[in-house]
């Protein structure tokens, strides 16, 4: 009975892990893609050096479109 | 094609495309979905000053910057560019981007190839095509002396 019962908790705890493991990664992260000429691609994720820069003058826009 | 007939074909075909706006270098709007004169040029602004931003960023890259998306959970920003004309459009959050990027290019490119079309010169005022040289004139190539052996 008591095995049966850690049973269903370690496997309710695992779901719950798990799904917050794939709402992490499916949340949305922020980051800037760069697309040059000679096709190279450059992106840059929140934290970077210019990100939080970019990332600021595209919510600009997005405020300007709404 | 006309900028703003390029902006009513695009959000035709893309349903993730929210705003559009079409400028040139100068910030100066060709087009937009936008009804407001000054919204728009508003975001043709920021557009602009959110690529000048993409360009000075050090990439290590040779060519010039072609194109951006920026993504945020509020959602995403393309911005195009083909020669002196931009295009940049606004969608939700998570869009295709690469179908975005394929229905900008095409609307930028209906756009762009319009001015080159009427650049091109008439027949009658095309310039004659150089006349050939003689092919007297061509230097023969130096005959190999024939060996001893």
């Amino acid at each position: 009975m008591r095995r049966s019962s850690a049973t269903l908790i370690g496997v309710a705890a695992g779901m719950l892990a798990g799904g917050a493991f794939i709402r992490r990664r499916t949340t949305a992260r922020e980051r800037v893609d760069l697309y040059y000429e000679d096709g190279s691609m450059v992106s840059l994720t929140d934290g970077a050096a210019d990100a939080g820069r970019l990332l600021s003058l595209a919510r600009d826009v997005l405020r300007a479109a709404r | 094609m006309d900028a703003q007939q390029a902006l009513a074909d695009l959000t035709e075909i893309s349903s993730q495309v929210e705003a559009a706006v079409i400028f040139d270098e100068r910030g100066k709007v060709a087009g937009s979905t936008l009804a407001d004169g000054q919204r728009a040029a508003d975001l043709a602004a920021a557009a602009a000053e959110l690529l000048a931003g993409a360009e000075a960023v050090k990439s290590g890259s040779d060519g010039p910057l072609n194109q951006l998306e920026a993504a945020t959970p509020e959602g995403s920003v393309f911005v195009v560019r083909d020669g002196k004309t931009r295009i940049a459009a606004t969608t939700a959050a998570e869009p295709t981007v690469g179908l975005v990027f394929y229905d900008l290019k095409s609307a930028l490119r209906a756009v762009v190839s319009k001015p080159a079309a009427r650049e091109e010169p008439s027949p009658a005022t095309k310039k004659p095509a150089p006349k050939k040289k003689p092919a007297a004139a061509k230097k023969p190539a130096p005959r190999k002396k024939k060996d001893a052996s």
